[in-house]
């Protein structure tokens, strides 16, 4: 908290401009840019990541979430039998524990998960299409050995499918690329103040002279230190608005997400995650004066 | 205000100064002199610590600076005045925030009004300068805007190193009539020259003292100064 509270109380000074500080500090032209450009790049980056990793968090719950207590079973019967098989599984799930509602899917909603390969017009009646039955578990969930065991003795044409065979690595892949988005963020940080420190070095390496100078009049370390961090602090502060607005922006101009969930088309933020980027900024301005502080303090006591 | 006793300093392995035994009495006027190379620059950086003596014990403004931290050095030197030989202002600030240097950074910017500055340049005779960089002004104009940065602070001690070095007799006449006026405030003046016709012309104003640095050693001069 005292971390913190240093951080604020020295924000306060460098946002209402401390111009005697800053004006010690001779300016340095093309290289302020270069900051404020690499503030930029790497907001721009670190809210891309956060929408990768909100993104699959969300692709992750849903595929853990929805498809966990569903399951399917498919009944491929000839044209006569069909009605038999069906009654059969459907007696079966009735006396099966652990299940909370089993129904036939009708022929519209067959046809409308067929619509992506075959268009609107099928002709569902006159093809040999299995029929599909939606199983929802109850809390405790069905002994799925025992019931494939009992549907093929008693329906030789169903299936069980429960879906965990396609799930599961679906779902640990999106878990994993969204601790990959969290990863991606602490090495964009770690990056931005890896950088700010090199600048702020060689900016205090620069200015030997002008640090003599002051010390000679009574300057204290951590007003010299100040100089560098007011400097480096905005410069982080204003690349890392324009990296994040500029993220935020292509973001939103994404294509939206489509019903099918297509992945890279529900790349985004929702709802209130839109104000998760603005963390970003503060951020980048908290890392910035650690960094320049630090490094500052730390050179000073080398310079006698 | 300033106490040397069996202080010195060497330096890689070879003596500067030696066995300094020195009392300063508030108030004082002192000429420190000897040749180029003798010492004095560095008798006057062990009394605004930019050197610490090997050897023996050195108060300034009743503190010893054995043990002294970096914070506390920068206390110390708000509390004395330096004039360096070769001025040390920044380049690329105008004199005004040159001169106004030592109150920024001790946080006392608001104690000298915009008279009581006007006052101050005008005694060093600078009033039309102080928008310009120092490179853009003369030695003996640099030199003067020195002294006034030296004294901005009101300070207790003003040190000068070599001051009238490089300029005409007439420049070092007012420089010397400056630091004069100055001791008459009572401020205790350390002025290190190798300039005799300056010495003599200060001991007709004002009392004085001059020592003399031969073999590392700080001594009185002799009565012929």
């Amino acid at each position: 908290m005292s971390g913190l509270s240093v951080f604020l109380g020295n924000m306060k000074v460098i946002l209402s401009g401390d111009k005697s500080a800053d004006k010690v500090v001779p300016p340095s032209g093309y290289t302020a840019n270069l900051t404020t450009f690499t503030a930029a790049s790497m907001a721009f980056l670190a809210v891309f990541a956060m929408a990768l990793s909100l993104a699959t968090g969300r692709l992750a719950d849903r595929w853990s979430g929805e498809l966990t207590r569903t399951t399917t079973i498919r009944i491929s019967a000839p044209e006569g039998q069909m009605q038999a098989q069906l009654a059969a599984v459907m007696n079966v799930l009735e006396t099966t524990s652990g299940i909370a509602t089993a129904r036939v899917m009708t022929d519209a909603e067959q046809r409308r998960l067929l619509e992506p390969w075959f268009g609107p017009d099928l002709p569902l009646e006159n093809l040999p299409i299995p029929r599909l039955v939606e199983v929802v578990e109850a809390d405790n969930g069905p002994d799925m050995e025992g019931l494939r065991l009992r549907l093929s003795a008693e329906a030789p044409g169903a299936i069980l499918d429960d879906h965990t065979r396609w799930r599961r690595p679906l779902v640990t892949a999106a878990n994993r690329l969204r601790s990959l988005g969290a990863v991606a963020i602490v090495l964009i940080t770690a990056s931005t103040a890896a950088m700010i420190t090199l600048s702020a070095q060689s900016a205090l390496a620069a200015n030997g002279q002008v640090i003599s100078v002051l010390r000679l009049v009574g300057a204290r370390d951590v007003y010299i230190a100040r100089a560098f961090v007011r400097r480096y602090t905005l410069r982080a502060l204003v690349g890392a608005f324009i990296g994040t607005g500029a993220s935020m922006l292509a973001i939103f101009f994404l294509p939206a997400a489509a019903e099918e969930g297509a992945f890279l088309t529900g790349l985004g933020f929702e709802g209130w995650h839109w104000l998760l980027p603005l963390i970003i900024p503060p951020l980048a301005a908290f890392v910035a004066f650690w960094a320049t502080r630090s490094a500052a303090l730390r050179a000073l006591k080398r310079i006698s | 205000m300033l106490q040397l006793q069996d202080a010195g300093f060497s330096y890689g392995g070879r003596d500067i100064l030696t066995e300094v035994n020195l009392d300063v009495a508030p108030g004082s006027f002192y000429f420190l002199t000897g040749p180029s190379g003798s010492g004095k620059t560095t008798f006057l950086r062990l009394c605004y610590q930019a050197l610490m003596p090997t050897r023996g014990t050195l108060r300034i403004l009743d503190r010893d600076v054995r043990g002294l931290h970096r914070e506390d050095i920068a206390q110390i030197r708000r509390r004395i005045g330096v004039v360096h030989q070769d001025c040390k202002f920044i380049d690329h600030l105008t004199m005004m925030d040159n001169i106004r240097m030592p109150l920024q950074v001790s946080g006392r910017a608001g104690e000298l009004d915009d008279a009581n500055f006007q006052d101050l340049i005008s005694w060093v005779g600078l009033s039309s300068h102080m928008n310009a960089l120092p490179p853009e002004l003369s030695s003996g104009e640099r030199q003067r805007a020195a002294l006034a940065r030296a004294v901005v602070m009101s300070p207790d001690l003003i040190l000068a190193d070599e001051p009238t070095g490089n300029l005409d007799w007439e420049m070092a006449q007012k420089i010397l009539t400056l630091l004069v006026e100055l001791n008459k405030m009572g401020k205790t003046v350390i002025i290190a020259t190798h300039d005799l016709q300056l010495i003599r012309m200060a001991k007709a104003q004002v009392a004085t003292r001059v020592l003399r640095i031969a073999n590392y050693r700080v001594q009185q001069a002799g009565a012929d100064l």
